[in-house]
């Protein structure tokens, strides 16, 4: 049997890895959320409806700043045109790099970059994007 | 016939040893492996395992291709990435800059880097190496092992800093200091008695608030006279401090978070009022230490916004609430922008400073280099 790839209608698409921060600030948001498999034996995730992507910034220098596991579902050419946005976590102790995963989207795929946040976002970041978002879906 | 001579005599002595009892010893060998064998047989481990079983669990050989936690692997990678030295930097560069400093800013400079080098001496010699024995996985442990070092490095980089920017008689008031000013002696006092206590999760809430809260009063000024367009070497150097802490926080942060996740409800709530206190504490005790450094130069309130700033980091690092509310932690634009330096505006040609710390390549030699 095939196993059949989870096709889901989220407003949130999200990566967190173990640490769990970004998970925390988007399950913060209240929104109807779909998170990215950490691992590349799990069915790819394919969404059907347009949505924003949060995700945490990796690597150093812009290498490898965006997690593989969030390149691998950009690269499914359905998902990333039904991408609106993007918002991403970070630490400004990195400097110019903070947060530098969502620069890089947000230029590849030519949608707004709505928001940073570090660790797993204060009431304020919440309070802000969830604007943001009321906003962007109101376009 | 000197060859004969000599194995005589060591014939001789064998002889002696063939007088030894050796039937008692070949008794006592066979009880004991008769012992042994009833032992193992009731499914129990004899003295002498047991004593092995400990040995291995402190030296187990490390298998980095079985990982039980891969942030460890990921941290360890991340470390080794981020590794430097300060001999890297061109802080002789600021040595001009350094001549336009009033004395009394030269000396609130001093204090603040001896103040970092005693933290980050703790946290190399004390902090980093007391978390090795509570680590669950031995890739744990490794990345204690660099954490341990990379503060060690730090430590080392103000001492380049003071030899390049000051006097001997400069620096040793400047470490005069450090030992005498209660403050700072009571900060490292707090973190190393938690560090010698007897509770691993206490060490990392200790461990986490020092790296990503106690550095902060410290780290503040050489972004203070960065975003003056002063020091703008040293600055670049305490980047890369700031980078490593970053890095130390998030995962001693984790790791903490991974224990606590296992305790019980009780429990929990005792550790995350526990942490809260301390927080409370030192944060009391730093108000104090930044007010003394930074008054004469009217910088403290902007100080303390980093602080509440910075202080919020720690707890979330640890998994906990930010403390202070946003109306106070708006930390100075100017620091937030040294920090994160745009390439274009903080790469000075001239005064030779970078916002990036590049490592070299290897380019291989051809014959006319060697044509002198």
């Amino acid at each position: 049997m095939l196993l059949e790839a989870p096709v889901v209608a989220p407003e949130i698409v999200y990566f967190s890895s173990v640490s769990g921060n970004t998970a925390r600030f988007v399950s913060k948001l209240g929104r109807p959320a779909a998170r990215i498999p950490l691992h590349a034996s799990a069915p790819a995730l394919e969404v059907a409806n347009p949505y924003v992507l949060v995700t945490p910034t990796y690597g150093e220098h812009g290498r490898g700043s965006v997690p593989k596991q969030v390149i691998r579902f950009l690269n499914d050419e359905g998902n990333r045109a039904l991408l609106r946005g993007v918002v991403a976590g970070g630490n400004t102790n990195f400097g110019s790099d903070f947060c530098i995963a969502g620069d890089i989207i947000a230029a590849k795929c030519d949608v707004p970059y709505l928001h940073r946040f570090e660790v797993f976002g204060t009431p304020d970041d919440v309070t802000i994007l969830n604007q943001r978002l009321d906003d962007l879906w109101q376009l | 016939m000197t060859d004969t001579q000599h194995s005589t005599g060591a014939a001789g002595a064998f002889d002696e040893l063939v007088d030894a009892p050796i039937e008692d010893t070949r008794e006592a060998i066979a009880a004991e492996r008769e012992a042994t064998a009833e032992t193992l047989a009731a499914g129990h481990q004899t003295e002498a395992q047991k004593r092995q079983h400990k040995h291995n669990h402190l030296v187990q050989a490390i298998n980095w291709n079985r990982i039980e936690d891969d942030k460890d692997l990921e941290v360890w990678n991340r470390l080794v990435n981020n590794f430097w030295l300060p001999e890297k930097v061109p802080l002789s560069n600021d040595i001009q800059s350094w001549g336009t400093l009033t004395p009394a800013e030269q000396q609130l400079t001093m204090r603040v880097f001896t103040g970092l080098t005693l933290l980050d001496t703790i946290q190399g010699t004390v902090g980093a190496v007391s978390l090795i024995p509570d680590a669950i996985t031995p890739h744990e442990e490794a990345v204690y092992t660099n954490i341990a070092f990379m503060e060690s490095v730090h430590a080392k980089s103000y001492s380049s800093i003071f030899s390049t920017l000051a006097s001997t008689k400069e620096i040793d008031d400047a470490f005069r200091w450090s030992t005498e000013n209660p403050y700072l002696q009571r900060k490292a006092e707090i973190i190393v008695d938690y560090y010698e206590g007897d509770d691993p999760l206490k060490r990392k809430i200790a461990s986490t608030l020092l790296e990503s809260f106690l550095f902060y009063s410290g780290f503040y000024l050489p972004m203070y006279w960065s975003s003056h367009a002063k020091l703008t070497n040293t600055a670049d150097m305490i980047r890369l401090i700031i980078r490593d802490e970053a890095v130390h926080g998030y995962y001693i942060g984790y790791k903490f978070q991974q224990g606590f996740a296992k305790l019980s409800e009780e429990r929990q709530a005792e550790i995350k009022d526990y942490t809260y206190t301390l927080m409370y504490e030192l944060y009391e005790n730093e108000s104090k230490y930044t007010a003394e450094l930074y008054d004469a130069v009217g910088l403290t309130e902007d100080v303390k916004k980093f602080l509440h700033y910075n202080a919020n980091k720690a707890l979330m690092n640890l998994g906990f609430e930010p403390l202070f509310p946003s109306s106070v932690t708006d930390v100075n634009p100017a620091i937030l922008s040294a920090l994160s330096p745009n390439a274009d505006e903080n790469h000075d040609f001239f005064s030779g400073s970078g916002s990036s710390y590049v490592i070299g390549k290897a380019v291989a030699t051809e014959d006319e280099d060697w044509d002198f």
